[in-house]
């Protein structure tokens, strides 16, 4: 009973991280209707600049309010450049604009700031709670999905911007009509994720630390957590992301045998299997299209 | 004769013209290609058989996305287990090399069918998570330690070259397998090319069109998207095998999610839908990596991807769309279709 416990708390806590970044790709998934591949390298990239900051002597929270500036700003600019045009362009050829951009992200950080292993810092600190189960950090970080949630749920649900942002993702054509700029909201929409993507990365960072790579297993785990909870929710997305923590470690400690080994393979499994139950995800909604 | 009347007689016999020309470039492709051993070094060899198995697995996975329109990231692990099953067979139970290409295919068929099975409640990106734990599990499979005894856990297994039959003796191996694999190319392509203009083929492109109306016209339409995955997986298991014997050895990370990025970065810019695009996608995923790291070793993974958006930036449709539309400009066709 105590392991199942320890290792349900410690799952919420690496569960965070995934939350985080499930959060930041739904956000972009509902403004643009396409799953960012890049997102976590745009979110490793932010992280690398508040981190190069913080190196050029500015203290953490000025970095921390920098970094996400210049990740809203880089949002709007590559959606501009990069993806306005592919507007129109099939899925696939989307797609492929994202490995394209993941790819560019990856090499010129590697090139940039090289492939060495940095330690981020965090506000929070390090310091042991519940008996060593977690850490501050951990609580810090989770802290910090919860209320950019929070504030994200009021932005959507409370103020005309948020209104007009979720009309032009669900009906581009009858938004216009009504005077919402459609194009302006997808590039917000973009920036928006961006930002959320590099307070996710500022959080991500100080755990599996700063290098090129090390957003690639988040953002499988990331996808796999906001698939999971169900696309077209945030807060759906937030809690699938904590169930990946969870489940891959409860694999991993009590299925005997192949567990350590396979836990990666046994959460995807019951992801796979939780989405043949519910195909739009535990909280998603079902969408009815009229024929 | 009216001018509606005029130009249905010129569209018509741009239409022939194009066939013929159609046929005189595969004819005249294959005959290039059959000929390229005799002034080739074996490693250029080496490549056109890589480049050739990769436009193989890109045609698996084409017609699975592109003619049915159902997405996979999963498709390094069928090309994995066609390339473990030639193996393994060949080294561990010493099977004659010919017999392990049905069999790769076999079993990938019936592993693409089952997985199509809860394929068919998942849609877009739903399918996209499904297939995408079946490329990640897959390595992790492989390295699993109780079947390390079958598989050789994460050291792999080394694979032998076919040797060139006793009635060939002026071939070596590599020029053995490049013709094995070429021959093996042109049947896999005329069958799906086939395949498409087919009933069969009719039904599996109304169900990526429309699978509502599809349903209504009485296609069994689970049916045909399972079959369709195993076919896919056939395919893309028939080019692993294929593989195995081009790099002579068979390792877990080969297998990778990354090689399913590669399928799909090759079947955009070869052409959705295209199968002659295929075998350019081919030659993308084998030659513009080797190129953008020549141009710098440093930025390699940025100048890929500059390639790679200037490409689908200025083929939208892919190589195949921007050939039919040099073809249109060029006879003049274009102006009574475009």
């Amino acid at each position: 009973m105590e392991l199942l416990i320890s290792q349900i708390v410690s799952g919420l806590a690496t569960g965070g991280v995934y939350a985080c970044m499930a959060l930041a790709i739904v956000m972009i998934y509902q403004a643009i209707d396409h799953l960012n591949f890049a997102q976590g390298e745009m979110a490793m990239f932010s992280t690398f600049i508040a981190w190069q900051l913080i190196q050029w002597g500015l203290p953490y929270w000025v970095a921390f309010a920098m970094s996400a500036a210049v990740s809203f700003a880089g949002g709007i600019v590559i959606e501009r450049v990069l993806f306005k045009p592919l507007h129109n362009a099939s899925i696939l050829s989307n797609l492929v604009g994202f490995i394209a951009l993941f790819s560019i992200l990856n090499s010129s950080a590697g090139y940039i700031w090289d492939y060495t292993i940095k330690t981020f810092p965090t506000p929070f600190g390090h310091k042991p709670l519940f008996g060593g189960l977690v850490d501050t950090h951990a609580v810090g970080m989770i802290s910090v999905t919860v209320v950019l949630l929070g504030l994200l749920y009021s932005f959507f649900r409370f103020t005309r911007l948020g209104l007009a942002m979720r009309a032009a993702a669900a009906n581009p054509e009858s938004s216009r009509l009504v005077g919402i700029r459609v194009g302006w909201m997808t590039a917000l929409g973009w920036a928006m994720a961006s930002a959320i993507g590099a307070v996710a990365g500022m959080m991500i960072a100080p755990v599996v630390f700063l290098e090129p790579n090390m957003m690639l297993g988040v953002l499988l785990y990331g996808f796999a957590g906001a698939v999971l909870g169900g696309l077209s929710s945030p807060a759906g997305a937030v809690i699938g992301g904590f169930m990946v923590g969870v489940m891959e470690n409860l694999a991993g400690t009590f299925i005997p045998y192949v567990g350590r080994e396979l836990k990666l393979t046994l959460a995807l499994i019951m992801i796979v299997a939780v989405l043949m139950v519910r195909p739009s995800g535990i909280f998603g909604r079902r969408v009815v299209s009229r024929v | 004769m009216t001018a509606p009347e005029i130009a249905s007689g010129v569209a018509a016999r741009a239409r022939a013209w194009h066939l013929e020309r159609r046929h005189l470039i595969v004819a005249g492709t294959i005959l290039i290609a059959a000929l390229i051993p005799i002034a080739a070094q074996s490693f250029v060899l080496f490549q056109l058989t890589m480049v050739m198995v990769y436009g193989l697995a890109i045609l698996g996975l084409n017609i699975l996305t592109g003619f049915n329109g159902q997405f996979s990231l999963g498709h390094s692990a069928f090309y994995g287990i066609g390339a473990y099953t030639a193996a393994l067979m060949t080294h561990l139970w010493g099977v004659n090399y010919l017999l392990t290409l049905p069999a790769a295919g076999a079993v990938c068929f019936v592993i693409g069918f089952l997985f199509g099975l809860p394929a068919l409640r998942l849609q877009n990106l739903y399918l996209a998570l499904a297939t995408f734990a079946l490329a990640v599990a897959m390595p992790q499979i492989l390295k699993f330690h109780g079947l390390e005894g079958l598989t050789g856990g994460v050291q792999g297994l080394v694979v032998d070259e076919p040797d060139p039959p006793s009635f060939l003796p002026m071939i070596n191996a590599d020029q053995w397998l490049y013709y094995l694999t070429l021959i093996v190319t042109i049947v896999m392509f005329v069958l799906a090319a086939n395949l498409v203009r087919s009933r069969s083929g009719r039904a599996i492109l109304a169900i990526r069109d429309n699978p509502i109306a599809a349903s209504a016209m009485g296609i069994n339409s689970a049916l045909y998207k399972t079959l369709t995955f195993g076919l896919s997986a056939l395919y893309t298991g028939i080019a692993g095998a294929l593989g195995a014997f081009a790099v002579q050895f068979v390792a877990p990370d080969s297998f990778s999610f990354l090689l399913s990025v590669s399928f799909l970065v090759g079947l955009v810019i070869g052409g959705v839908g295209s199968i002659p695009g295929c075998l350019f996608g081919g030659l993308f995923v084998l030659y513009v990596p080797n190129i953008a790291n020549s141009i710098s070793t440093g930025l390699a993974g940025a100048v890929y991807g500059v390639i790679l958006l200037a490409v689908i930036f200025i083929m939208p449709a892919g190589a195949a769309g921007f050939v039919r539309y040099v073809l249109a400009r060029v006879t003049g066709a274009g102006r009574s279709s475009a």
